[in-house]
């Protein structure tokens, strides 16, 4: 039984041109930059003097604030993921079988709302600092704690609830690599802390940079909590350009100067691995034997595998629940079950439609050989690191032009006013959503589709499946997990988007993440207790399904069963 | 290898995207007088009991989005003439300048909306009206702080302040309309270094909101703070004890009262230029403007009616009576981006 995961080159195949889907592609994937570009088309409007006063001023601490963020956020979370991805895939010990799906729980979690509590919390009139007073009869100056409103709280909040994209996607791939590879390692006298650091690393590197990628990308458009703590973070100083100085232009080359700077990383990391492709060469994997841990080894690992799940889940929602209990009364109405199905319905269909193009794309880009068209693909998967506002900004130009020209074609010809189709609908919605979370479903999906060798395409192929076919005989099964996963992502990630929905909703339409924002925002964290509690129960329940699917896909699990 | 079972998924699919469809076009516009649109900054707990209230009297129903106000005003510019929104509803002076100056407003003519407002409080051409004042203020630690020391905003950038003052971002709107008036009042040298000054003074960097400030007093962390009356009034009503005790441990301190008085700010509203219901649109100004709807600001927000002559609630009452500085708003919304400048190069963040 052997298994070889090697780092193979690979001429990607491609076919030869001539399926209708590749223009379609095309056309899909530019439509969904769109958006983006017209953020980017923005530089050809100058706006001189504000430049001249921003880079007199406030633009070197934008940028070096944003990239300490980027830096401590994707430290923290590399850690906060991998460690406990490592302990629960290879070892069994205490609570380690519950702690595989709760370590997932943080993602339910919005970030401003942890911030928020966290501060509640933590603040100098907090319970906390106000206890340590009380007992000691100190005043304020008489002792030091931790600042929680401050780079390091900043840095710390986004790591608690970012870190599950890592843990997600390293253990995955962990769990992919099966016992064979990393047993092979230790029979060839490697310990264990060598084969985690010479083997499974290694092999697991795409993943971790997946899971990497959209934490940096989710921090890089993070506002709600860096302005809370008063940060001049990059995305602070767009809609201060914004809104104090009144410059949307200004606000918008801001915006595409964060989006060039993405671009250059998804370019470096594309380029680092460039030569790269992993798949493994047999498909017959032995089912893995997890080590039981005794004594203060499983004392240590239950400890460490908890304190994500207790910093970034339960605190926060045991103080949740606390003021929810004070205010219930008063939040849950008939609008409040409203505001549940409105998240859940847009989440939903937001998580169908990202997922369905992302499967479409990755798989044609897999297959496509233009430029062009890879560009758009790529483009379009940038959108998650681009604040919503922006993005709602970027999507409501084009469509009010639609309306426009559909509404003067109708005066002039019918003398009828169609007013405006698309602005102002939830299509114009669902479009943003995408717009920001593609880059979630397709990275996603194209680290599914890597996991598919060529040569079973061939097979295929050679057996007379039209494309069409082969992706719904082939590539869908082998893929539930990963689209599953896109599926879930997307899904959650909506349920929490605010900024985007906030200024596209149709009227009278509210989600359970307007409402907690509302009221946090007037800095009534009791009565955002209620909706931002519904926000997670609801998000929690894909998160664990996705979590058991996780550990269902792992290799020779059929088999084995 | 199990092949997956296809109908199901597609099944979901297809069922949603009927759901998306029926949705999308459900929302229609609706061209009878019986319907107002509302874009409001306003949060939707500020403003929805009266919007239902106006439903009830007037049979008119209400649609309404909330959003940040320059994102609203961003989107009433791109739908351009074919946007359905009737009002638009900000939380402070320079959105409603900005939206005029965007000629996103149309002037409303009415004697009887223009008798109630005072002159400073509405624009000039009629395009927007204030509805409700916010007023900022000191705040003061009571055990530490002798109000006598307390004179002017000008003077909280003097040395004896040193290390002692809370203030928020200079992104938040209330402080860029403070320093505007200052502006206007001393000029913009002048204005530069008392920002310099107050840089100077601060405990600590600017960070939370008004509360924060107000809780940061209490706890000692500064010795005074500026904020707006409303967040002391929500405080000292909170169902959260210590909010409430941290509220009650400070002082309110109307600034220059022997000059030109304390800086206010309204909450306003403006007839968009695409409104196709400006009658509904008109009568619901009014009715924000009538006595009880000016007076359920002051009991539910804590914020000052516009409209002279309604009796304070008992929190209002409790801070006293007050001179207002008696400048004409939309010079705040002039000087907004300008104030924004000055204190980036202060080094107030």
């Amino acid at each position: 039984m052997s298994t070889t995961a090697s780092a193979m080159t690979t001429s990607q195949r491609r076919l030869p041109g001539r399926s209708p889907s590749k223009t379609v592609l095309f056309v899909l994937a530019s439509l969904i930059s769109l958006p983006l570009l017209v953020v980017v088309f923005s530089i050809f409007n100058p706006a001189p003097e504000i430049w001249r006063h921003l880079l007199d001023t406030v633009l070197s601490e934008y940028i070096s604030n944003s990239i300490k963020l980027m830096l401590g956020v994707g430290l923290l979370s590399l850690i906060l993921g991998i460690v406990p991805a490592w302990l629960t895939t290879m070892f069994r010990f205490p609570l380690s079988k519950q702690l595989e799906w709760a370590l997932l729980l943080p993602l339910a979690m919005p970030a401003y709302i942890i911030a928020y509590t966290y501060t509640g919390v933590l603040d100098a009139s907090g319970p906390i600092q106000t206890l340590i007073r009380d007992l000691t009869g100190w005043g304020f100056r008489d002792y030091w704690f931790p600042e929680i409103r401050s780079m390091g709280g900043a840095i710390t909040m986004l790591a608690f609830v970012l870190y599950p994209y890592i843990y997600l996607i390293t253990r995955a791939a962990f769990i992919n690599q099966s016992v064979c590879s990393l047993e092979a390692a230790r029979t060839l006298g490697c310990g264990p802390w060598k084969v985690f650091f010479r083997i499974a690393l290694p092999l697991a590197r795409p993943g971790i940079i997946v899971g990497l990628s959209l934490v940096l990308m989710e921090t890089l458009a993070d506002y709600g909590t860096v302005q809370y703590f008063g940060i001049s973070a990059f995305t602070t100083g767009i809609f201060r350009t914004w809104f104090g100085l009144g410059n949307s232009a200004a606000a918008a080359q801001l915006s595409a100067l964060l989006m060039i700077f993405v671009a250059v990383l998804v370019y470096v990391e594309y380029w680092s691995r460039q030569k790269q492709r992993y798949h493994h060469i047999s498909t017959r994997f032995s089912s893995l034997v997890q080590k039981p841990l005794h004594g203060y080894q499983a004392v240590i690992a239950t400890i460490v595998c908890s304190l994500p799940v207790i910093a970034g889940f339960i605190i926060p929602v045991c103080f949740q629940m606390y003021w929810a209990l004070l205010t219930y009364v008063d939040v849950i109405d008939s609008a409040f079950l409203t505001q549940i199905w409105h998240s859940v319905l847009l989440a939903a269909l937001a998580a169908v439609i990202a997922t369905a193009l992302a499967l479409f794309m990755a798989y044609g880009k897999r297959h496509t050989a233009s430029t062009f068209t890879r560009l758009a693909v790529n483009i379009s998967g940038m959108g998650y690191a681009i604040p919503g506002t922006v993005i709602a900004v970027g999507v409501m130009l084009p469509l009010a032009w639609v309306d426009k020209m559909v509404d003067s074609y109708f005066r002039s010809h019918f003398d009828v006013s169609t007013g405006l189709i698309l602005s102002g609908t939830l299509f114009a919605l669902l479009f943003a959503y995408t717009v920001r979370f593609l880059a979630v479903s397709l990275k996603t999906v194209d680290a599914g589709l890597t996991k598919i060798k060529p040569s079973m395409e061939e097979a295929g192929r050679s057996l007379g499946l039209s494309e069409f076919r082969l992706l719904r005989k082939v590539h869908i099964p082998m893929m539930r997990g990963s689209l599953l996963a896109a599926f879930l992502l997307v899904f959650v990630d909506v349920l929490k988007e605010l900024p985007a929905t906030l200024i596209l909703r149709p009227f009278n339409f509210n989600t359970l993440a307007i409402r907690a924002y509302e009221l946090a925002n007037e800095e009534r964290l009791a009565d955002a207790a209620c909706p931002s509690l519904a926000i997670v129960l609801v998000g929690i329940i894909p998160v664990i399904y996705l979590s058991q699917s996780i550990s269902k896909s792992r290799p020779g699990h059929e088999f084995n069963a | 290898m199990k092949l997956m079972k296809s109908k199901t998924p597609e099944l979901l699919f297809s069922s949603l995207m009927i759901i998306l469809v029926s949705i999308t076009f459900s929302v229609t516009a609706d061209e009878s007088d019986k319907v107002i649109n509302i874009y409001s900054e306003r949060k939707e707990e500020l403003i929805k009991p009266l919007l239902d209230r106006f439903s009830e009297t007037t049979g008119i129903k209400v649609n309404m989005i909330t959003a940040k106000g320059d994102a609203l005003i961003k989107r009433l510019e791109i739908e351009g003439k074919n946007s359905p929104a009737d009002i638009l509803l900000t939380t402070d002076v320079a959105r409603l300048y900005r939206a005029k100056s965007l000629e996103l407003l149309q002037p409303i003519e009415s004697d009887v909306i223009k008798a109630i407002v005072p002159a400073n409080f509405r624009d000039t051409e009629s395009t927007w009206f204030g509805l409700s004042l916010r007023a900022r203020v000191i705040v003061y630690a009571r055990d530490r702080v002798d109000p006598e020391d307390l004179s002017s905003y000008e003077a909280l950038a003097d040395p004896e302040w040193k290390g002692r003052v809370c203030v928020r971002s200079s992104s938040n709107a209330y402080n860029q309309s403070l320093v505007s008036s200052m502006i206007v009042h001393n000029g913009l040298e002048v204005t530069e270094d008392w920002a310099k000054g107050l840089v100077d003074n601060f405990a600590r960097r600017p960070k939370g909101g008004d509360r924060d400030q107000i809780k940061a007093v209490a706890v000692g962390e500064c010795d005074v703070a500026l904020v707006n009356t409303y967040y002391l009034g929500g405080m000292l009503h909170s169902d959260i004890k210590a909010e409430k005790a941290a509220a009650e441990k400070v002082g309110l301190f109307w600034p220059n009262q022997s000059g030109r008085g304390a800086h206010f700010n309204v909450s306003g509203i403006g007839v968009t230029r695409s409104a196709v219901h400006v009658d509904a649109a008109t009568r619901l100004i009014k009715f924000l403007l009538n006595d009880e709807s000016q007076a359920w600001y002051a009991e539910a927000n804590y914020e000052y009616p516009v409209k002279s002559g309604i009796p304070a609630s008992a929190t209002l009452q409790a801070w006293g009576d007050y001179k207002a500085d008696p400048i004409k708003l939309d010079q705040l919304g002039q000087h907004n981006a300008e104030a924004v400048r000055l204190m980036d190069r202060a080094g107030w963040k």
